[in-house]
């Protein structure tokens, strides 16, 4: 049997959070950039595409987890799609079942989970070198941080380019919506504001950081 | 144009529907290696040729599935394909240059998990398309792919002279780049009437 690679890594909250903010795929590490914006056109979307995610990368984090031993170093990444493809045909099958409106939505583009590379890359980076309860959690809080990415770039889509939030129309009749947001291009102006928006306060907060250590 | 006809399936991948600017697809690549004109044009010859070969497979395996009743197997062979075809390419820019393989670096084997390629596959699968039409879409798909590269590459080195705000540099600032492309090829909307 061969001897494990490191200690166990000690499991903290910091396991879980560490998808939600500080490596938030899509904000911070700009990966799975393509189901972020082709299904975000509304907030519904953008909620079911990223519960979707969120379940292939649970489900993929502890398969290639417990099989981490097991998977020869050369074809690791070929067996990682493998698993991956396989929960992505679940997942494809299990919301054909479940809604068909929700499945003509999002189209070719929960078939296209499989090459998220926020998925591949937790296999790569976390789960194939961690416990299965760490991979579990982080993977959990990766899944939950691209929801929340996807539900940021959904939500304001949807109230700026067709005046509802999940369907609920906010502000009346008289709105004209600004249509350019639900098609291709507002996808990337959307993406662009928050990623300027979050370079903001990131560099205040180091400026204040600084000025408070040089105060001191 | 007939909606089925060769010219019209090439040019709607081509431009109206471009894989990059209006279906979001390879966006990884798109904003990785936009930033010199040389490297973008090879990437999107590699791209090009790893689209004919797994289309060119696609085909072949989904025929291959229907006829024994296992469409649900699709999704993972048509991975496996790709995954081959691209480490052929791998192999093959690795031995013919040395120095542009360096160049693409990470980018070359993340040609894998592009999703305009499987996306070529799947959508070709969807649309029942023959095997020349597979051949005609996947041009111009993968011409459309080289087309946006290279924009957004020439666009970029004219910026890296410009003054833009500090907070905007970097991804940012492509991203905001790629939108007004994005705008510019809605206009072709028109053009499949």
């Amino acid at each position: 049997m061969p001897p494990p690679a490191r200690p166990a890594a000690p499991m903290n909250w910091e396991t879980f959070t560490q998808g939600l903010w500080k490596e938030n795929p899509v904000f911070v590490m700009l990966l799975g950039l393509c189901p972020a914006m082709a299904v975000t056109n509304t907030a519904m979307n953008a909620l079911a595409m990223g519960v979707a995610t969120t379940f292939v990368l649970v489900c993929s984090g502890l398969l290639v987890s417990l099989l981490r031993n097991i998977i020869p170093k050369q074809v690791r990444i070929a067996s990682y799609i493998i698993i991956i493809a396989t929960f992505v045909t679940i997942t494809d099958y299990a919301i054909q079942a479940i809604s068909l409106d929700l499945y003509n939505a999002l189209g070719a583009f929960i078939q296209l989970i499989v090459v998220n590379c926020v998925i591949l890359g937790r296999a790569e980076a976390y789960a194939s070198k961690h416990p299965v309860f760490n991979s579990l959690v982080n993977a959990l809080g990766m899944g939950v941080g691209f929801t929340f990415a996807l539900l940021c770039l959904g939500g304001v889509r949807e109230i700026l380019g067709s005046g509802t939030f999940f369907g609920v129309m906010l502000f009346g009749e008289r709105f004209q919506p600004w249509s350019v947001f639900v098609l291709p291009p507002g996808g990337f102006f959307v993406l662009a504001f928050w990623l300027v928006l979050f370079s903001t306060v990131r560099r205040a907060r180091e400026r204040r950081e600084k000025e408070a250590a040089h105060a001191a | 144009m007939q909606p089925d006809s060769l010219s019209f399936i090439f040019l709607n991948a081509f431009l109206i529907n471009n894989f990059v600017l209006s279906m979001f697809l390879g966006l990884c690549p798109f904003l990785g290696v936009s930033g010199k004109i040389s490297t973008a044009w090879n990437m999107g010859l590699a791209v090009i040729f790893v689209m004919f070969v797994s289309s060119t497979c696609a085909y072949g395996i989904n025929a291959l599935l229907v006829r024994f009743n296992l469409e649900f197997l699709r999704l993972i062979c048509y991975i496996a394909v790709i995954a081959s075809a691209v480490q052929l390419v791998e192999m093959a820019i690795k031995k013919i240059s040395p120095a542009l393989f360096r160049t693409l670096g990470i980018f070359l084997p993340l040609i894998t998990t592009n999703c305009a390629i499987l996306g070529l596959a799947l959508f070709q699968t969807f649309r029942d398309y023959s095997f020349v039409q597979c051949l005609a879409f996947s041009a111009g798909a993968g011409g459309g792919f080289t087309l946006a590269l290279l924009l957004m590459a020439g666009l970029r080195e004219k910026l890296d002279l410009a003054d833009v705000p500090d907070v905007s540099m970097g991804a940012a600032l492509s991203l905001m780049l790629a939108g007004l492309l994005s705008l510019a090829f809605m206009g072709f909307a028109g053009l499949g009437g």
